[in-house]
């Protein structure tokens, strides 16, 4: 196990290299001087220009500029923004709860809704029930996320006053975070009404983010209980005399989920991509929202520290699913 | 029986939870502002975006001369008054007295404000061996952009509450200075506080200023809470709180204005206005914004050598088309190179009338009946003063085929754009400039002045006579005589038209109709003093 640990871990650092590398070099080939950026209209003379170069160190070559940035990763230092000054690695702390939140909430959204509709449609294939979940979730899979964003908001926020418009939690209640995740701080802080408030903000963007993936569970949930349907355990079962709800939930459902979890997994990817356009029309404070913006100004130091950390974060997770892997089934854990 | 229970539920859940969404705020009036973005920090001197001033110069600072809320006056702020030497060389400012500072976690002020604090600002910007000069990154863009390292010779504390700046030269315009926003007076006591604690940044983050609100706590991306200040000097702000929910979609801004989640929202979208307009609740404001639109002619790059080209070029576009389907109507057609909103700006200029005969005519008096071929430079960016480039640059492009005139619409990345055009390679460019103090000269010599070119002068345009008057108005501090010049700078500026002047922005500003006294500020700012909320 140690040794499959270590063989692991091996893989990681070239990868880990890798990203650095690529991160470091392509957002400069992006073009786009990020001093002139900044300057705008009014500009900056030859002397003031020279500075501002050495300052943001520019006027190194490029190679001792990305060295420097190496040993400062690896000592814990992703630099500091060049627009508002700050370390990255502290704005990526108190920003990312918050996408990490919206997320955990989207993936739940969607399992818990997408797989009830995959098993329905399968149960009843080629009835009105099969046709209705299914162009739905087509529907839902083809949505523009802000799009939808849009509507929900236009529908449950403005006409119907259910939900809050946009943010967190209401800005009428105050305290300071202690975890970062909202739901977790609003009951924390005792005030009354504030948990429920972090509930009711969080509706919408659950929704908005949530239902790509969900239809795309959805789907798959359908087409894999239909293959298991048809196994001949589930006749053996069937003809035993078992319930039939005993016979989709504990016999078909448990094995049509095999490959379902393989694509929640994946989905984690796209809902981080979604999370991007989520965050900005909800102006939910995550990291999706403050790498675009980086992007815009050309904020080297952030969008190198925000992808960076990203990366890490998915190879950590994947690390961590492999090891799983390898203690479920000793054949992965063996091999070379 | 189970699921209708379970519905139940979660629809009580549901409204419980809308219904407790906002507590009731016992009889504290709350303004919320929906600002568009987060501030880059707190100190007005570090930074040059607008949403970075909302949030700290316009609430939590103030300067020692300020602008009259909605105008571009100058009025007494931090100094009561000011005197000029007849050199025009040193400016002595009077300052006020039992002006009181913030009081935070960090610090308790001891003293009240004093020509220490006035030492202490303009000293940590301009002289480079000061202690906190390298402080948070020590970028002074604004100081510098006003040639303020070149202009001041020495700052002078004569007694407590007398300060002296000596200049190298007359300028005039330094007055509407120091009333921008990088002249925000900060605390000398909290930075030798913070200097002693080791905590030099803190300066910048948690601001201690004399302003009519004080900075409560800021969550990135999220939220900025501010209480006004029981002790500011010109009297408590008549609300109590004032938020700003971070709201960076202008469409999102809009329906939250609409739920009643906001009062105030900045930016809004221009297809939406039609429907605030009509909306019951909301209260559409609307002012000609401090700036202008323009397409420049490089007047030393042949034909536009000629300001007989450059005339009949102008003569060819038709504005209106422009302000209709570029500005979407949110946009006046231009004449002077200033915006009407600033003093000077002169009223009987004649603009160029969209006469296309008569530009073709003018264009063969030039010695070019066939017309010629050139270029239109379109910025790649959307600016208050021209929200679609690329647009502006098909209308005129067509205008111009209309005489004879075949131009290429050349484009490059903002950054690249503006060195380019910096150095002169374009033939005709299109840009814009949002004024800075409220000083004519902040457009007519930074843009127009013979000094300015290789830098924001991009027509090149160098006149004599113009000249000569925009520098004689630099040089005596009489308004009415500095009038006088600036107006008669416009005409030589008309007649030679160095550009095709084509649109002041018009600014909206939906708020909600209980708010009292809300006013448009000129220079883009949202400011929160002075307004109320009725019951």
């Amino acid at each position: 196990m140690l040794g499959f640990l270590f063989r692991r871990l091996g893989d990681i650092i070239p990868t880990f290299f890798g990203v650095t590398l690529l991160v470091f070099f392509l957002i400069r080939l992006i073009p786009g001087d990020p001093i002139l950026m900044l300057a705008g209209e009014r500009g900056v003379d030859a002397e003031r220009y020279a500075e501002l170069q050495a300052q943001y160190g520019f006027d190194q070559p490029i190679i001792v500029q990305y060295f420097d940035y190496l040993v400062g990763v690896f000592q814990g230092d992703l630099g500091k923004s060049f627009v508002t000054k700050r370390p990255v690695l502290d704005e990526f702390l108190t920003l990312f709860p918050a996408t990490v939140e919206l997320a955990i909430m989207g993936i739940l959204f969607a399992v818990i809704l997408g797989v009830p509709f995959g098993v329905l449609a399968a149960i009843h294939r080629g009835k009105w029930i099969d046709h209705l979940t299914m162009s739905l979730s087509l529907t839902g899979y083809s949505m523009p996320i802000f799009w939808w964003a849009l509507l929900l908001i236009m529908f449950f926020s403005t006409t119907l006053g259910w939900t809050p418009v946009s943010g967190r939690i209401s800005v009428m209640f105050f305290f300071e975070p202690v975890t970062g995740f909202m739901l977790i701080d609003s009951l924390l802080s005792g005030e009354k009404g504030a948990f429920s408030s972090a509930v009711s903000h969080l509706i919408l963007p659950t929704v908005a983010l949530g239902t790509i993936p969900m239809a795309v569970i959805a789907r798959m949930t359908r087409s894999s209980m239909l293959e298991v349907l048809g196994e001949e355990y589930i006749r053996v079962a069937r003809a035993k005399g078992l319930a039939p709800i005993r016979v989709i939930m504990v016999h078909a459902l448990r094995n049509a989920l095999i490959p379902v979890i393989t694509v929640i997994g994946l989905q984690v990817g796209v809902l981080l991509a979604g999370a991007i356009l989520t965050e900005t029309i909800f102006s939910w404070p995550g990291i999706g929202k403050w790498i675009i913006e980086a992007m815009n100004r050309r904020d080297y130091p952030t969008i190198q520290g925000g992808i960076l950390m990203i990366a890490f974060l998915v190879m950590a997770v994947n690390l961590i699913v492999d090891l799983l892997y390898g203690v479920v089934n000793p054949r992965i854990r063996h091999k070379r | 029986m189970k699921a209708n229970l379970v519905k139940v539920a979660l629809g009580a859940g549901l409204l419980a939870a809308t219904a407790l969404a906002a507590p009731t705020a016992a009889s504290a009036k709350t303004l919320v502002y929906c600002s568009e973005g987060s501030p880059e920090g707190f100190n007005p001197s570090l930074y040059t975006a607008g949403t970075t001033f909302d949030a700290s110069s316009r609430q939590v600072f103030n300067r020692l001369v300020q602008f009259k809320r909605g105008t571009t006056t100058i009025v007494p702020g931090l100094a009561t008054s000011w005197d000029v030497s007849a050199d025009g060389l040193e400016y002595t400012f009077n300052l006020r007295k039992g002006v009181k500072f913030h009081t935070t976690e960090d610090f308790t002020p001891t003293r009240d404000f004093n020509a220490d604090d006035v030492i202490f600002t303009f000293m940590r910007q301009f002289d480079k061996e000061h202690p906190y000069h390298g402080v948070s990154g020590g970028s002074y863009e604004y100081f510098n952009g006003m040639s303020m390292p070149d202009l001041i010779k020495d700052i002078v504390k004569v007694d407590d509450y007398t300060v002296k700046f000596v200049l190298n030269r007359p300028e005039a315009p330094f007055i509407a200075n120091m009333a921008m926003d990088f002249a925000s007076v900060l605390s000398a006591e909290y930075a030798d506080a913070m200097m002693e604690a080791g905590t030099p940044e803190n300066v910048d983050l948690n601001p201690v200023g004399t302003g009519p609100f004080q900075l409560v706590a800021y969550q990135k991306d999220a939220v900025i809470r501010y209480k006004a200040f029981p002790e500011y000097w010109e009297g408590k702000a008549a609300i109590d709180n004032l938020i700003f929910a971070i709201t960076p979609d202008s469409t999102v801004r809009y329906q939250k204005l609409k739920a009643g989640e906001c009062h105030v929202m900045p930016y809004p979208n221009p297809a939406d206005l039609e429907e605030m307009d009509a909306d019951a609740d909301v209260n559409l404001l609307s002012q000609e914004g401090l700036n202008v639109g323009y397409l420049g002619y490089n007047t030393e790059k042949e034909p536009f050598t000629d300001p007989k080209v450059r005339k009949a070029l102008n003569m060819a576009i038709n504005k209106d088309a422009i302000i209709e389907g570029v500005y979407q109507g949110a946009g006046s057609a231009a004449k002077n190179p200033i915006p009407p909103t600033i003093w000077s700006y002169n009223n009987d200029t004649v603009d160029d009338p969209y006469d296309p005969e008569a530009a073709k005519a003018m264009l063969a008096e030039a010695g070019y009946p066939d017309g010629f071929t050139t270029d239109i430079w379109a910025m790649p960016v959307q600016r208050p003063y021209n929200p679609n480039a690329r647009r502006m640059a098909e209308l005129i492009q067509a205008d111009w085929a209309a005489i004879g005139v075949n131009a290429e619409i050349v484009s490059y990345e903002w950054g690249e754009y503006l060195d380019r055009t910096k150095k002169g390679e374009q033939g005709t460019f299109m840009l814009g400039w949002t004024g800075d103090n409220g000083d004519p000269d902040n457009f007519l010599a930074v843009l127009l002045g013979c000094d300015g070119v290789g830098g924001s002068n991009r027509a090149r345009f160098c006149n004599d006579e113009f000249e000569q008057l925009i520098q004689q108005a630099k040089t005596t501090s009489d308004v009415l005589e500095r009038t006088r010049l600036y107006e008669e700078a416009q005409l030589v500026f008309k007649r030679e038209a160095p550009w095709a002047t084509i649109a002041h922005s018009i600014v909206f500003e939906p708020v909600r109709n209980e708010v009292v006294d809300y006013k448009i500020d000129p220079f883009g700012g949202h400011i929160f003093y002075g307004v109320d909320l009725a019951e």
